[in-house]
């Protein structure tokens, strides 16, 4: 798999807009990890975790996978733990595991390969939330987000 | 030579019009219907046509002094230039041969139907188990693993295998010979034939995917008739195919918010899985609605208690006052054995006490029974589907096993009753095959060296099972060699997947690939696919499955069956025709 990804992976980038790509060290910003989005799991809800509630509206650097793109024009992606492709959830009929980020980007980029993993540096921003253009409802975002791969 | 090419074309297509511009009827041809049960009736014709000009009889009668009302006629059908009649809600009490005609004035089509009735009721309540894809490798291999085999003789058989009835049945629909669960479990509500995605309605050319001709379902009409219970019981989310075919209707089983708004309206009594994610009001984190509704709190206030984990369920179903139990044990699907009791996998940490099949069966049953009047009772095992798909054999074993124990359940509690017919059966089946063992101390580096057949598969050496019915470990030197007839590209590793359910292939822009986290696992087989490049796993096999049933009125099941018949003779066992 990493040859191919890799050619995919660089068709994408190179096809980006030039400065898109930061290096993960070009903000400060505190490391969170899918498995401390959500303090507790119940068929109820999820609750956001005291860290995810202590740094909302900071700065934060997450690691995933880029989901493929929703539509043309969203203006955002999808931030997942695994690759869609092979997350069992993604193959049942269920559309999206619970703990996804929503990443919206400073400026647009082309989608990854969504077997490539990324870091992504946003300010973090919890709660409900409707993509005005969309319609995509999300409960974790990352605003003024730039990534690299990761 | 292209010109001529074309109007040749043109002629054929002039000449071929009569038969392509024949109007389609729903219910279809051959269709067998339960005396009394409703249905949609549908005439779509291929274009405009003016309604004094329509004519649909019933053996030779005006259709409207048939059903007691005239149709609907629709004169631009989806604002399209093509007219369509619709009759909701129709039935026929009498049995007999019904050949319905309908004609524009230029072109005729007919359609012929048998209503039937059958006997007098024999038992007051029935228990359909489906396996979800369970082929015959799954029950033979939960039989090895669970019960153990030397010198060619098991040491014990499985629950199901002491049912003394058993049938094939064909599974095809009206649009292909391949199911999908939704369009197999819609034959065995409706005993009416459909297509892949649909969930008791005809796959019509309706827009709107709640808008297709629906047919009634077996709960509806034990409820409108004969005032029973009716309950459901999976480990997938409540609203996947086969749950869902027992109380909803759409051309598209994916429609999971209106199919959790139609579990609802349907007055299901005990319904139980995971899939909370579509009953959360938006605004709560792991919700999927799309909508600020409190389905938990909707349910609440129709008189359902609601049961979160084992010991929720256990403690709402004792209670003699509970009548209506809603039990939602995960936000997606429920974790299978495999992962609840031995490898900790899955979401197993995040759903610790989700209950086993057997507890839901348990206590749907304390349920159910307060209902002098009987109860339809519907359980999937639905994992074996879900684990079969990504060629996770051990996995779907396991849920095999655990069907047989819930079998168990249910068939110790009906010993002594002598009025429930119990119908164990799978939906479709997979390619699935045991051909011998693999062997981690044969010679070899490639695994496929270490494949044993014929003399030398021996037996295979899993630990025996537990008080579970399971052995402790599947990850032992000499274990089941288990291929799948269908599957993309992968690797394949002949080894379990312990970290969780096996991913075979990975999406790279349009198409599948194999996942080389496999591909990197010593001496694992790279295999090229034989499906289409855009397909990421295992898929459903046309292969008849075994029917298999216990109990007053099963014993009209044998030989072949179409799945339709599954109905048939739960209905005519219930004598819902009389």
């Amino acid at each position: 798999m990493a040859s191919n990804v890799h050619r995919c992976g660089r068709r994408a980038i190179l096809g980006a807009p030039a400065g898109l790509i930061f290096s993960s060290g070009a903000r400060a910003a505190e490391r969170i990890g899918f498995d401390d989005l959500y303090g507790a799991w119940s068929v109820t809800g999820l609750r956001f975790s005291d860290k995810v509630q202590r740094l909302a509206g900071q700065d934060v650097t997450m690691r995933g996978f880029m989901a493929p793109p929703l539509s043309a024009e969203a203006i955002f992606f999808v931030l997942t733990r695994e690759p869609l492709s092979i997350c069992p959830f993604c193959s049942s009929d269920a559309e999206w595991p619970p703990d996804i980020v929503v990443v919206y980007l400073r400026r647009r980029a082309l989608p990854l390969d969504p077997s490539m993993r990324i870091e992504v540096t946003g300010r973090l921003e919890a709660g409900s939330w409707t993509d005005p253009e969309t319609g995509f409802v999300s409960q974790l975002r990352l605003r003024n987000a730039s990534f690299a791969r990761g | 030579m292209r010109r001529h090419h074309l109007a040749t074309l043109a002629v054929m297509a002039v000449l071929a019009a009569p038969a392509v511009q024949a109007q389609t009827i729903f219910p279809v041809d051959r269709a067998e219907i339960l005396a009394g049960s409703r249905f949609d009736l549908k005439v779509e014709f291929p274009g405009l046509v003016a309604a004094d000009r329509v004519a649909v009889t019933v053996n030779g009668r005006p259709v409207a002094g048939v059903f007691g009302r005239a149709p609907d006629f629709i004169e631009r059908e989806n604002d399209q230039p093509a007219s369509s009649i619709v009759l909701r809600d129709a039935s026929l009490a009498t049995p007999g041969v019904y050949n319905l005609r309908a004609t524009d004035g230029e072109h005729t089509a007919s359609v012929t139907w048998e209503v039937y009735a059958g006997g007098q009721r024999q038992a007051r309540n029935v228990i359909l188990f489906v396996g979800d894809g369970m082929t015959v490798a799954n029950v033979t291999a939960a039989r090895i693993l669970s019960r153990g085999i030397s010198e060619g003789r098991y040491n014990g058989r499985l629950v199901i295998d002491g049912f003394p009835v058993m049938a094939t049945v064909g599974t095809s629909g009206v649009d292909s010979i391949a199911t999908d669960s939704a369009n197999s479990a819609a034959a065995y509500n409706t005993g009416h034939k459909s297509g892949v995605n649909a969930l008791n309605v005809y796959p019509s050319r309706a827009r709107d995917t709640l808008a297709h001709p629906r047919v009634e379902t077996l709960a509806q009409i034990v409820q409108r008739t004969r005032g029973m219970s009716v309950g459901v019981v999976t480990n997938t989310e409540i609203q996947d195919a086969t749950p869902a075919a027992v109380f909803a209707h759409t051309r598209r089983r994916s429609d999971y918010l209106p199919i959790t708004d139609q579990m609802l309206a349907s007055g299901v009594d005990v319904l139980m899985g995971g899939g909370s994610a579509s009953l959360l009001p938006q605004g709560t984190p792991g919700s999927r609605r799309r909508d600020q509704r409190n389905m938990l709190d909707a349910f609440r206030q129709q008189g359902y208690v609601f049961a979160e984990d084992a010991g929720s369920l256990a403690e709402a179903a004792a209670q003699t006052g509970t009548r209506r139990l809603l039990g939602l044990f995960n936000l997606s699907n429920m974790d299978g054995p495999l992962d609840r009791f031995y490898l900790r996998r899955g979401t197993v940490e995040r759903f610790p006490n989700q209950p086993d099949l057997t507890e839901q069966v348990r206590a749907a049953l304390q349920v159910l029974e307060r209902n002098p009047g009987g109860f339809y009772l519907m359980v999937e095992s639905g994992l074996i589907d879900k684990d079969n798909h990504p060629l996770d054999w051990e996995r779907s074993v396991y849920n095999t096993i655990m069907l047989d124990n819930a079998v168990r359940v249910a068939r110790d509690w009906a010993a002594d009753r002598n009025d429930t017919m119990i119908v164990v059966v799978p939906d479709h089946t997979h390619g699935m095959a045991i051909i011998g063992t693999v062997d981690d101390n044969r010679p070899g580096r490639d695994m496929r060296e270490r494949v044993g057949t014929y003399a030398e598969a021996g037996f295979p050496n899993y630990p025996p099972a537990d008080a579970r019915g399971y052995p402790p470990s599947v990850d032992v030197s000499r274990r089941l060699a288990v291929f799948y007839a269908a599957y993309p590209d992968y690797c394949e590793t002949f080894r379990p997947s312990l970290d969780g359910q096996r991913v075979p292939a990975v999406r790279q822009g349009e198409n599948y690939v194999a996942n080389e986290d496999l591909c990197r696992q010593a001496g694992s087989l790279r295999r090229e696919g034989n499906m289409p490049r855009s397909v990421n796993q295992g898929v459903h096999a046309v292969d008849d499955g075994i029917l298999r049933a216990w109990g007053p009125g099963s014993e009209r099941f044998h030989g072949f069956v179409d799945n339709t018949y599954v109905f048939r003779g739960m209905a005519e066992a219930l004598g819902l025709g009389q």
